[in-house]
């Protein structure tokens, strides 16, 4: 499976970046997102549930990050696996860049399914990870444009953070703004982009798996 | 001939129960009590599992129990076993690998069961297995034959380059020398293409065991419970026969898929008995896909010598043939036994020799899928006499004139082992090139032509092997079972009749045909026979439904014990009527003593039987109820002509069949309508297998065309409405002349649907095409030729 994606959000490219490293945006962004664990500076892992009709799966997605090219882009490899439904397994290359105040994501995705996820989704799965695609980053798209109006005066990291935590409930595994404090430092892409697109997969797995 | 009796196209009295959702499958049974199975299958075409772990999913709501491989090896089950053993060329055995119905620690291809949860439902079941923690160490994938037999990942480690044989049959030398003196010589190479079965009904089991008896009964989805009951009683799960019983009862189609012992039957027998509770496992539409036995998957090499007037002189063959992961029951006698020995097909053709090469690959097992063996040697005979005939100049009608076997030549010896007993093959194809109105192809093709089309003709004379099989020949070429049938017939007081036979109908109309024989003979009325199949407790042995055996040899059982009721009636009625029994007759139903007006009707002489008051004590045992075993002397050749006609767009690549006519001699036809029914079924199948059906696995093993959206099976508007003739010559070794007519359209129709391709594409410059011929192939051929 082969996707690339381009999207534009409107808020700046350190707004992207803050909320690119807030695991309570992701999980808003993610339906069914039970926890997103940062097990290293380069390996995350995702939990996602999701229950459709009389079938409830429960999908493990793990990420990890290398050749990072700060600010522009890196390569990122992972795997979600969905039990009965199979796995995903794959790379992308993930980059933003600045135009005016407002951030340009893009995204180059391509991965293996195997399982049913193979065996009933393959033909489909190409429009339906871009379906899917679309879905999280406009709706990540919407909240960190929302949170960039809101925070224009002052895009700090704290109100940031303040707003999303306002916005759902603190997740028990979500790291405290204290754990991550070199994340904000770093140029370039923070390895969350890549768990989100490792959740887009994962949510195709279980697209497939409810066929 | 009577209303009811041989020759009659009597409605199949089956179709108002199936019809009214009146029929009992399997998965309608429900037994007091009973849990549901779910198994967790792997979705790696090739690894090991390094940790696997069911602690949560035991805890999950409903669960009763969750068995793996290790619990059914510490409890002593064994593989699953293969019914047939192909020698190598050097006589020693194939590569038989253990095939444990639940892994233990490596799984082969994706599907592969890893795990049975057993639960209150369905749901829960599936639920649990979500939480069974599975670790597995991914292994290089094979699924190419070519690949797997140099050096290829390895599937078995019992198994040297994957190969299950290497077998060979005909005279090398011979065949050789035979090539040195050719004219000509044609040649193709020919993939035959992998199909997945799809049975309307899926596969299902119920295992039940009876605390109080030590019972065991397991209901499912088989084409022959019998051999079920052998097979999983003494190799698996050591249970003998007595205290097991296998019930199939209605059977939505099988075409092959449910002839083999599969892992679930044997993990519900055992299971029940663990947990005390019947378990019942159906299977879901995707899982048949990557469990139920695939068909097919050859890569072969052919050559045909010729002399200078166009008459085969020999003809060379080297297959591959994909076995999967797994040897299936009968899997290692498809491409050998039931392919090579069809080489010399309709023609005189002296000298045959084939190389076959069993192969192991990480995909679902291959096994026998309508027709079984017979597709693929027709399809490669019927494709390279079109390539010879194109390349000779010789008509495709001309060159296989030249070539039939004469009809004063039966039996025929052929060069690979089998002997013809009758056919007439040149009236059969003469009968089709009437029935398909070929004088007027070239007008209709130039018709065509103005539109834009390009029309062609294709032709196929077939022929195949079925009514399976003399037990003594096949058990000297491997068989590990006998392939007889029995039956028995019990009379009532009143003279209606309940027929056991171990012949197994799933969709065959058996109950219509079998009631006709038995009215036709006896002379009752249809409605008067009931036909009881498909379960161990009731009938006495039973080798199943599979290689268009059921009226040749399952039905000649029939017939046997039906004259042996006759027999016995006939001393009881000279008895009673107090005649020489040279003098009593039995016609219409009555038994006469000649020259007089004495007659009593059958049911006076059933009665007789049970109250016997006047009775031939002296001579005879009371009751009337006859058992025969039928063990036939040979196989039956059906055979025949299959001529289709298609229109392609050149523009799009779509083939339309516009006329498909097909002549088969399946000997003599008891029910005419459910022939024709047999051939349309098969011919829709052959023509799904020409242009849409293709099986196919990624580079890592997973199976791409695992749904009806990727798998294209074919449907009416894909179809146009067949003429379905006959031409009998009669069996000379069964009673009745029947040779069965299963398989004929499935086998027959490939080649002349893409011979039919061929036709219309040749002077483009497209000398092949692969099945399915699907629209982006066709169009491509078109452009590469252009």
């Amino acid at each position: 499976m082969e996707m690339t994606g381009e999207y534009r959000i409107p808020a700046s490219i350190d707004a992207v970046w803050q909320a690119l490293n807030d695991p309570d945006v992701l999980k808003q962004c993610i339906p069914g997102c039970d926890e997103i664990e940062k097990s290293s500076d380069t390996e995350f892992s995702a939990k996602v549930t999701a229950k459709v009709g009389p079938v409830k799966a429960k999908f493990s997605g793990a990420v990890t990050l290398s050749d990072i090219d700060p600010p522009n882009g890196y390569t990122i490899s992972g795997e979600g696996t969905g039990g009965a439904a199979g796995f995903a397994k794959g790379g992308a290359k993930v980059a933003l860049a600045e135009d005016g105040n407002e951030t340009i994501l893009t995204y180059d995705v391509n991965a293996t399914v195997g399982g049913k996820l193979a065996q009933i989704g393959s033909r489909l799965i190409d429009s339906t990870s871009k379906k899917m695609a679309n879905e999280f980053f406009g709706k990540f798209a919407e909240i960190v444009g929302e949170q960039s109006a809101n925070d224009a005066p002052a895009p700090a990291e704290e109100p940031v953070v303040e707003a999303a935590a306002n916005a759902i409930p603190a997740a028990p595994n979500a790291p405290a703004p204290a754990d991550r404090p070199d994340m904000g430092d770093k140029k370039g892409l923070p390895p969350m982009v890549w768990v989100g697109g490792v959740i887009v997969l994962v949510l195709i797995a279980l697209w497939a798996f409810q066929q | 001939m009577t209303a009811t009796g041989i020759g009659a196209s009597v409605k199949r009295v089956e179709d108002f129960r199936f019809l009214t959702g009146q029929g009992n499958y399997t998965d309608d049974i429900n037994r007091p009590n009973q849990t549901y199975a779910w198994i967790l299958r792997s979705p790696h075409a090739h690894a090991k599992i390094t940790s696997l772990d069911v602690s949560a999913a035991e805890n999950a709501p409903g669960v009763v129990a969750i068995f793996t491989g290790k619990d059914m090896e510490a409890d002593g089950v064994g593989s699953l076993p293969c019914g047939w053993q192909v020698n190598n060329k050097d006589d020693s055995p194939m590569a038989e690998p253990a095939h444990p119905p639940l892994v233990i620690d490596r799984v082969r291809h994706v599907g592969d069961q890893v795990a049975a949860v057993i639960a209150e439902t369905k749901d829960q079941a599936r639920q649990a297995a979500e939480m069974i923690a599975v670790e597995y160490e991914v292994l290089p994938v094979v699924t190419n034959m070519a690949t797997a037999i140099q050096g290829g990942p390895q599937v078995h480690d019992d198994a040297p380059n994957n190969l299950c044989y290497d077998w060979h049959i005909g005279d090398k030398d011979a065949t050789a020398a035979a090539f040195a003196k050719a004219a000509h010589v044609a040649s193709i190479d020919i993939v035959n293409n992998r199909l997945i079965p799809n049975a309307m009904e899926p596969r299902a089991a119920i295992g039940d065991y009876d605390t109080a008896t030590g019972d065991h009964t397991l209901f499912t989805t088989s084409q022959n419970p019998h051999v079920i009951r052998l097979l999983m009683g003494a190799f698996v799960l050591n249970i003998p026969e007595h205290k097991l019983r296998v019930v199939a009862p209605d059977v939505g189609g099988g075409f092959g898929s449910k002839i083999y012992h599969y892992a679930e039957e044997a993990i519900v027998t055992w299971a029940a008995k663990k947990i005390r509770r019947p378990i019942k496992w159906t299977a879901e539409r995707s899982e048949s896909f990557i469990t139920d036995c695939h068909g097919r998957d050859h890569v072969t090499k052919a050559e045909l010598a010729l002399d200078k007037d166009g008459k085969f002189l020999a003809l060379r063959v080297d297959t591959l043939a994909n076995m999967g992961a797994y040897l299936s029951t009968f899997a290692p006698c498809v491409p050998t036994y039931l392919y090579a020995t069809l080489l010399a097909g309709v023609y005189t053709t002296p000298q045959v020799y084939c190389e076959v090469k069993a192969v192991f690959t990480n995909t679902v097992p291959v096994d026998a899928y309508r027709g079984a063996g017979r597709p693929e040697a027709s399809f490669l005979l019927e494709r390279i006499v079109d390539r010879a005939a194109r390349e000779t100049g010789l008509s495709q009608v001309e060159i296989r004139q030249r070539n039939f076997i004469p009809n004063d030549a039966f039996p025929y010896q052929t060069p690979v082992a089998l002997e013809y007993d009758s056919g007439d093959y040149g009236s059969t194809l003469d009968q089709a090139l009437t029935a398909a109105e070929v004088d007027g192809f070239e007008a209709r093709k130039a018709d065509a032509a103005k539109q834009g089309k390009r029309r062609g003709i294709g032709y196929s004379t077939y022929i195949e092997a079925c009514g399976i099989a003399p037990s003594a020949v096949v058990g000297s070429l491997g068989a590990r079972a006998g392939l007889f049938e029995s039956a028995e017939v019990r009379v009532h007081p009143t003279g209606s009749v309940t027929v056991f036979t171990g012949s197994h109908s799933h969709g065959q109309g058996h109950e219509t045909t079998f009631s006709q024989l038995i009215s036709d003979t006896l002379g009752i009325p249809m409605e008067n026979v009931e036909i009881v199949h498909g379960d161990t407790g009731k009938v006495a042995f039973g080798m199943g439904t599979y290689g268009s055996r059921s009226l040749a040899v399952g039905g000649e059982a029939i017939m046997r014990a039906t004259n042996r009721i006759i027999d016995k009636a006939t001393k009881i009625a000279a008895h009673i009527m107090e005649a020489p029994e040279a003098d009593i007759e039995f016609k219409d139903g009555k038994f006469t003593v000649s020259g007089t007006d004495k007659e009593m009707a059958f049911a006076e002489i059933s009665l007789a039987a049970y109250v016997p008051h006047n009775f031939p004590h002296e001579t005879l045992e009371p009751g009337l109820d006859e058992t025969a075993f039928y063990d036939p002397a040979n196989f039956t050749y059906p055979g025949g002509c299959h001529i289709c006609e298609v229109e392609i767009d050149p523009e799009t690549g779509v083939v339309d069949v516009i006329n498909f006519s097909a002549v088969d001699d399946v000997g003599r036809v008891i029910n005419p309508m459910i022939v024709e029914g047999q051939v349309h079924g098969g011919v829709a199948q052959g023509i799904g297998q020409a242009l849409l059906e293709g099986c196919r696995y990624d580079e890592n093993g997973q199976l791409i065309t695992g749904s009806y959206m990727d798998y294209t099976m074919p449907r009416a508007g894909d179809l146009p409405s067949f003429k379905v003739g006959t031409h009998a010559t009669l069996c000379t070794h069964n009673s009745l002349g029947v040779k069965g007519c299963g398989e004929v359209g499935a086998i027959g129709s490939p080649p002349a649907v893409i011979n039919a391709i061929v036709d219309a594409l040749w002077d483009l410059g497209v000398k092949d095409m692969s099945m399915p011929a699907t629209p982006e192939k066709v169009w491509q051929a078109i452009q590469n030729a252009q």
